[in-house]
């Protein structure tokens, strides 16, 4: 958050390196004809750039499909990228491999989208959170106990007792929702990666969530990758905010500069298109750009929007691919219309 | 004073209780709304607040364990809830009041092609024969947006929004009065979402038609609201014109939940609400909000009355006595 925004640029500066950073990253997936024929690529991500910092929170937006989930895949060492690289905590995914895959990993939590499915349903609280603690070498008994009452406390589990001979389905979505984060937070990871982690929770435990996240994020210095589809839960979240549409990154600004102020006409569109509770809404018709994402296995040339784009320019956006344009500073969009000459060659 | 649309359906103490192990869940406990043609009336609840149940309450789709099911239905002059299972069957269900379900984009037919289930419910509801039921379903997947090519596909080989469509033209088709949209756009994307609201609020125009929607997204619900019913605990708490709900709401627990939605375009710090809903299995008396309540006080032990606030809204709470 911008009140510690000191502390982050101070910690981040140990090593002159930011805690993550994502290179040029594609991530294909071959498509086989009958099994073992060459049929094309799906380019679920398609070159993107970021980096992360110590104690900082990243929103990624995007629709189903964008490639958001290929993206948190790869980070979490889960996926091998095609091209390009991620470098978390000084280690490059790409060259590692085996043990150090394994201890890659264990530096960074995972809360998934769905909290009952995540959760297995013939294990206690404590087992559950215990896992994670003995795979990774805690030995010490006593040690393990009392990092589990001091997580549960964190995420406001309490009374631990009471909590933690229960079974998943003895606790509610919100209530298991904090056993995720809290088995995400075991091993007092450097990176969390929060997948939509209050989209299947009812509106009044939603704030609830985020904010525990939230403290978490300040009390640990915890950098957080949010992924989410919905733009209305981002203002609660995170200093930065990307955009990605079928597998690139559209938009990267500050969360205040992105939502007040959006460049790309994809972020507009999605803007258009959530809502806030008010009557004046049912007397409306929204402009929504017409069809739908395009096939990542043949992506359209040029600007990959440009088939939807009310601002579409011919001869231009679809021909050459847009480079990103620095609108203010720290504030990228991938669109030709904030080209000086409007992508026409000087 | 403006001309009020005619009224379709009135629910009053309409009730729904399944038999557990545990003895009786009161899903559904005195439910009263009204629905007028060309309007909305918005559902708007969290999980577990018997919203669905209301649903299947209405259109009596009621599964093995139901037990109490009374109150009345009154649609138009009739009051179906007298009718038997046969007539209610035939001359109700789908014909005048149909349901796009939860989760509508699985809901269709894997193995049917697109037009023939758009056509099948106006060929067993409407005798219809083949032909003029396949003009009707192409009448309506034309309405709803569908292009034509997509007769003769399956639904897999749709997209969500498309299929999302073909399930609205399916509840569409018979030309009912009533629609039930349980959930209609929770799995969607937000570009989506938003078209296909869009489309509901067309359709709410063109088609001699009443909605009612059942969600628990307060933002995308006022989208489509004319009239809003809140439901906590298997009742209505609070029922009135959307205008004035989402500018002023009158139950502590409308107040709390309209706090909790994060705002887009507002810097406002939401707020959560403490607690959980009660057990259905044995709610408290009195007040079933009182134990997660801010303005308790004594009287919220009895059980409170539902009091006419203003012209149009319906306030189930001591405060406003």
């Amino acid at each position: 958050m911008s009140n510690n925004n000191g502390e982050i640029n101070e910690t981040s500066q140990v090593n002159g390196r930011p805690l993550l950073e994502i290179k040029d990253l594609h991530v294909w997936y071959e498509l086989k004809r009958f099994g073992f024929g060459h049929a094309g690529y799906v380019r679920a991500v398609d070159g993107v750039n970021f980096s992360l910092e110590h104690g900082e929170a990243i929103a990624c937006v995007g629709e189903s499909g964008c490639g958001k989930s290929s993206l948190m895949k790869t980070i979490l060492g889960l996926n091998v990228p095609t091209k390009g690289d991620v470098i978390f905590d000084d280690t490059s995914l790409s060259t590692t491999k085996g043990n150090e895959l394994r201890q890659y990993r264990s530096k960074i939590g995972y809360v998934q989208q769905d909290p009952f499915g995540a959760l297995p349903p013939f294990m206690n609280i404590e087992t559950i959170l215990e896992e994670p603690l003995k795979i990774n070498g805690v030995s010490d008994k006593a040690e393990r106990a009392s990092r589990i009452r001091k997580i549960l406390e964190e995420v406001k589990l309490t009374p631990v007792e009471e909590v933690l001979p229960k079974y998943p389905h003895m606790l509610s979505g919100g209530q298991q929702q904090r056993v995720v984060i809290a088995r995400a937070m075991i091993m007092e990871p450097k990176l969390l990666v929060a997948d939509e982690p209050v989209s299947m929770l009812d509106a009044s435990v939603r704030v609830e969530i985020l904010r525990i996240l939230r403290k978490l994020q300040e009390s640990h210095n915890l950098a957080v990758l949010y992924i989410t589809h919905d733009l209305s839960t981002v203002r609660y979240f995170s200093e930065f905010i990307f955009v990605m549409y079928a597998g690139e990154i559209v938009e990267f600004a500050r969360m205040e500069d992105l939502l007040d102020d959006p460049k790309h006409p994809y972020t507009n569109a999605l803007l258009e298109a959530s809502s806030d509770p008010n009557a004046d809404n049912a007397l409306v018709q929204r402009e929504i750009p017409k069809g739908e994402p395009p096939s990542l296995v043949k992506p359209p040339t040029g600007c990959r929007f440009h088939p939807r784009c009310p601002a579409f320019m011919e001869g231009i956006c679809d021909v050459k691919e847009p480079p990103n344009f620095e609108v203010s500073p720290r504030h990228l969009v991938a669109c030709w219309l904030y080209d000086e000459n409007k992508g026409h060659a000087v | 004073m403006e001309q009020k649309n005619e009224l379709v359906l009135k629910v009053r103490n309409l009730r729904l209780y399944f038999n557990t192990r545990g003895g009786p869940v009161q899903a559904v406990d005195g439910v009263d709304f009204d629905l007028r043609k060309n309007e909305a009336t918005v559902i708007i609840g969290e999980s577990g607040c018997g919203k669905s149940s209301l649903a299947k309450a209405i259109l009596r789709l009621l599964p093995r364990n139901a037990g109490i099911y009374d109150g009345e239905i009154w649609l138009h002059d009739q009051n179906i809830m007298t009718l038997d299972k046969e007539a209610y069957r035939k001359e109700i269900r789908w014909k005048r009041i149909s349901m796009v379900p939860q989760a509508a984009m699985n809901a269709l037919n894997p193995v049917m092609k697109i037009g023939d289930q758009v056509a099948e419910p106006a060929m067993i509801h409407m005798n219809m024969n083949n032909e003029e039921a396949t003009k009707a379903a192409v009448r309506m997947l034309e309405h709803v947006g569908v292009p034509i090519d997509f007769l003769h596909r399956y639904s897999f080989e749709l997209s969500g929004g498309m299929r999302q469509r073909s399930a609205l033209a399916m509840a569409l088709v018979t030309l009912p009065d009533v629609v039930i949209l349980d959930e209609p756009t929770s799995a969607l994307d937000v570009l989506t979402q938003a078209s296909i609201m869009n489309l509901m609020k067309r359709m709410k125009h063109e088609l001699e038609t009443a909605f009612i929607l059942i969600t628990h997204d307060i933002a995308t619900s006022s989208e489509l609201a004319d009239n809003v019913a809140v439901m906590y605990a298997g009742q209505v708490v609070e029922v009135g014109d959307a205008r004035r709900f989402f500018t002023q709401p009158l139950h502590p627990y409308s107040h709390a939940l309209m706090a909790s939605v994060p705002r887009l375009r507002e810097v406002v710090e939401p707020e959560f609400i403490s607690g959980q809903p009660p057990s259905l299995l044995n709610p408290p008396t009195g007040c079933r909000f009182k134990d997660r309540c801010p303005k308790r006080f004594d009287k919220c032990d009895e059980e409170p009355p539902t009091i006419l606030y203003d012209v149009d809204r319906k306030v189930k709470c001591w405060l406003y006595v």
